[in-house]
């Protein structure tokens, strides 16, 4: 069987609601959104066509990742790998964890906590792979695993740039240990990517935390986050305790990361798919040469 | 420090000490002190062979059970701690260095607990901060210029979660040593000897053999954290434990773990040189096997072992 064999054309699954924002509780209120960021009433078209950002302060909410595809790719261009691949009960943790599962798959019409195929970004085909909070908090277990490396042992074999898009809380505890180990299996495939000199660029968007930014998520030839994207290892409830002090603000986000040294550079979602095209034809086509129109 | 299911056999303990004090006076209590014991033997049998999950948590943090620089001290010779990495500071919660094993020169690298509360506020309880796994990592890579095997011990509740961890990039330093590991050209060795915990252990084990102590637990989060998340009651830690699969058992079940290393009975701290002896001969087999192979076998292997770490399956649609 060829891996072509797989390949499905992916549907838009387009979160017509509000995302994280709050639906507003007034009169005709199904045309309107509160912004989880500053409380304002928004327009429920202006907030779909302004990518879910908050007109008024800015706020990042989150995407399904069809709604990222549509905002990343060109028109009809992405094709979904392993789009049956599922995660099993490997500690037996009983139908409730299968239950959710299912009832995830049929919210979110993906297969697990991340979307994987091929697609092109202002014309370079790249393997691109979008992690969905919707789906269990987009945390990893087997099947995001096997699908994100499955993904880029495609882009090795189809000499592609890849591109990973980043929506996470982290491992997915009900998977044991067998999520922890994603974090090995993931990061292994990174530098195989490395190795063969095919860029790997990570976009982090609200939130990335705990084993996936430990793993795959971290290790970009090139880091973007959208702004104000909540990224780190522990969380931050975990830490107040620790420490028993308050937390400065702005502490763990991708501004505060990128302040630090870990972030490239803090990309508003507007800008996204066009700073992405440019960065990565600069790492695969560096002897062209291209006038910028 | 005692554990709670093992009081009943402390007491008996306690009870044959006092008996054979009483002896020593001249009172000839031979019989009484041997039919103790014989009993002793029994309760040992019947409490070790039962053990919970959330008991094997218990051995697995006991404030006496060995440490990594006990093995360090007890299994190599001539070791030389390596401090620092080269960057911002030395991390106490991880001990690094060059050795011999046996006569063989190695790298050692391992998270390092203290055995009371002054060690403890150290070594910070064996949690690293970023400058702990960017240490190993400087090493590793040495290692590696010199084709040094290493062997890593794991005995951590977890990288630290503090302000500073964050703000110096806790996540990148786990991740960059991972990723590192998965691509070493010398064998990697790791031991679990007490506590893996989540992506902290992780970030020093990513090894062509992973070895388990018996009693030893590893685990994705605490048995505690796990309890609050699931069921908002981190009381509930014993049943957390039960279902996290965490023991050396489940995780060779799951092929997580290539072999476990059996511990004296009552666990490593009721007889260390028992424990010692056992940690040794399964490493001297392992690293045997290891250093015949070529390097590019050896990376090869170790993506093969680590693609093969799931479970899933092709969804059937109807
Ligand atoms: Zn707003």
């Amino acid at each position: 069987m060829s891996i072509f064999d797989k390949f499905r054309k992916q549907k838009p699954r387009i979160d017509s609601s509000e995302g994280d924002a709050v639906p507003a509780k007034a009169p005709g209120s199904d045309l309107w959104v509160k912004c989880s960021g500053c409380g304002t009433a928004v327009y429920k078209k202006n907030f779909q066509e302004n990518l879910k950002v908050c007109e008024k302060c800015g706020h990042h909410h989150k995407m399904t990742a069809q709604e990222r595809v549509q905002q990343m790719c060109d028109e009809g261009s992405f094709f979904e790998w392993d789009s049956d691949v599922i995660s099993m009960d490997p500690l037996e943790f009983g139908p409730e964890y299968l239950n959710k599962l299912q009832q995830d798959r049929a919210k979110t019409r993906l297969s697990d906590a991340v979307l994987t195929g091929k697609a092109k970004i202002e014309g370079l085909e790249v393997a691109l792979g979008v992690m969905d909070f919707h789906f269990r908090g987009g945390s990893m277990g087997s099947a995001v695993g096997e699908k994100i490396t499955a993904m880029m042992e495609r882009a090795l074999e189809l000499g592609l740039p890849t591109v990973m898009i980043t929506s996470s809380g982290g491992a997915r505890m009900q998977e044991g240990m067998l999520s922890l180990m994603q974090m090995a299996r993931t990061s292994a495939a990174v530098r195989r990517l490395n190795k063969a000199g095919l860029p790997y660029m990570c976009i982090l968007t609200d939130p990335t935390t705990a084993g996936v930014a430990a793993s795959f998520a971290s290790l970009g030839d090139i880091i973007l986050a959208e702004p104000g994207a909540i990224v780190g290892f522990s969380g931050a409830r975990v830490i107040e305790q620790t420490i028993r002090q308050k937390l400065p603000p702005g502490f763990q986000t991708a501004e505060f990361y990128e302040k630090h040294g870990f972030v490239d550079k803090v990309v508003k979602r507007v800008e996204l798919k066009r700073t992405a095209y440019e960065l990565l034809s600069l790492l695969t086509r560096p002897l062209e040469v291209i006038s910028e129109s | 420090m005692s554990l709670e299911f093992e009081k009943p056999l402390l007491e008996l303990e306690g009870k044959i000490d006092e008996l054979k004090k009483v002896a020593e006076s001249g009172v000839d209590l031979t019989g009484v002190v041997r039919q103790l014991e014989r009993k002793a033997e029994e309760l040992k049998h019947s409490i070790y062979s039962n053990l919970s999950a959330w008991d094997r948590v218990q051995i697995a943090r006991h404030e006496q059970r060995p440490k990594t620089l006990d093995y360090i001290r007890e299994l190599f010779t001539g070791f030389h701690e390596l401090h620092g990495d080269r960057h911002y500071a030395d991390d106490a919660a991880v001990v690094a260095g060059l050795a011999r094993f046996e006569g063989r020169a190695v790298l050692v690298v391992g998270h390092q607990k203290g055995k009371d509360t002054k060690e403890n506020l150290l070594r910070n309880f064996g949690m690293p901060a970023p400058e702990g796994f960017r240490k190993a990592q400087r090493l590793f890579i040495m290692a590696q210029r010199f084709g040094l095997p290493i062997i890593t011990f794991v005995d951590t509740s977890g990288a630290y979660p503090g302000i500073e961890a964050e703000e110096r990039g806790q996540y990148e330093a786990i991740a960059s040593s991972i990723a590192l590991m998965t691509e070493l050209t010398v064998p990697i060795l790791t031991v679990v000897i007490g506590e893996g915990g989540s992506g902290g252990a992780l970030g020093i084990a990513v090894g062509d053999r992973v070895l388990m102590l018996e009693h030893s637990v590893y685990s994705v989060i605490s048995p505690e954290g796990c309890a609050t998340i699931l069921w908002r009651d981190a009381s509930k830690a014993e049943q957390a434990a039960a279902t996290l699969g965490l023991t050396s058992e489940t995780l060779t079940k799951l092929g997580l773990v290539d072999e476990v290393i059996h511990e004296p009975l009552g666990g490593a701290h009721r007889d260390l040189s028992l424990t010692y002896k056992a940690v040794q001969m399964a490493l001297s087999k392992h690293l045997e096997q290891l250093v015949k192979l070529a390097p590019d076998d050896l990376v090869q292997q170790r993506y093969d072992k680590y693609r093969a770490m799931g479970r899933v399956q092709r969804e059937v649609k109807v």
